[in-house]
């Protein structure tokens, strides 16, 4: 289990092969990529800021990575958060997970992003054409991760 | 115990308080040490002991506002106890991903 937060770009390729490396009984692989995109509440995104809270950010994904072990066979897992200036088309965000079955690596996958996004300590600042704003958080974030609560623990 | 005239009774408990994103912003600061009052036991205390500073403070921590706050890096609410050494955070609500 690893979690990564850097300014650098990150290669998917190479951080799957990594995770699944000498481990036979992997069977499946289910990984996100989150990207910025250009346009956010209808206005243009010419560039962002990643802020976090060095430490408890870590925790916070660790934290979360372990919630999905304990509700699916997960055999390894990676997060990878990028921090710092980013562009449009930019690779943001890395979720990787790898289990012995498809519908158990979905689902964690999906699991951690979800909570990644409502309980991880970061915070996007947009640079427009009319100046600069802090991103306000989303209630359909909430919703995605509190589906959660009321789904069954496995999924296979 | 003496203690200037005035001034609330110190606990001896020292605390540092950071502060993100664009609450960091309005509030002109990322952290600083408080020497936390007596009367001041879990973080609800704390956050009427800011907002009592009035202007920035005032309006971002106001009760209402959308504050989120973790005590020694763990997401915390009102009732959290404070202890000596404690580090607390408030930041408003989380963007990543």
């Amino acid at each position: 289990m690893t979690v990564r937060i850097q300014t650098a770009d990150f290669d998917v390729s190479v951080e799957i092969a990594a995770l699944r490396r000498n481990n036979p009984k992997v069977g499946a692989v289910a990984s996100f990529v989150g990207v910025v995109r250009d346009i956010n509440d209808g206005g243009t995104v010419a560039e962002m800021t990643l802020e976090h809270y060095p430490g408890m950010t870590e925790k916070a994904i660790e934290e979360i990575i372990g919630q999905a072990r304990s509700r699916w066979n997960v055999l390894n897992a990676l997060v990878i958060h990028r921090v710092g200036q980013l562009k449009p088309m930019d690779q943001i965000v890395l979720v990787v997970v790898a289990g012995e079955h498809r519908g158990e690596a979905f689902a964690a996958c999906e699991f951690i992003m979800d909570y990644l996004k409502t309980r991880a300590p970061f915070w996007k600042k947009e640079r427009t054409g009319k100046g600069a704003r802090w991103v306000e958080a989303r209630h359909t974030d909430d919703i995605a991760a509190e589906r959660w609560r009321f789904k069954l623990g496995s999924e296979q | 115990m003496d203690r200037p005239r005035g001034r609330p009774a110190n606990s001896g408990r020292m605390i540092t308080v950071l502060y993100f994103a664009s609450l960091r912003e309005s509030l002109g600061k990322g952290a600083e040490q408080i020497a936390l009052p007596a009367a001041v036991r879990d973080l609800e205390g704390l956050r009427a002991l800011l907002v009592a500073r009035g202007g920035a403070w005032e309006e971002g921590l106001a009760p209402g506002r959308p504050v989120r706050a973790a005590v020694n890096q763990a997401m915390a609410h009102g009732d959290t106890r404070i202890a000596d050494g404690d580090e607390i955070a408030f930041f408003p609500p989380v963007t990543g991903g």
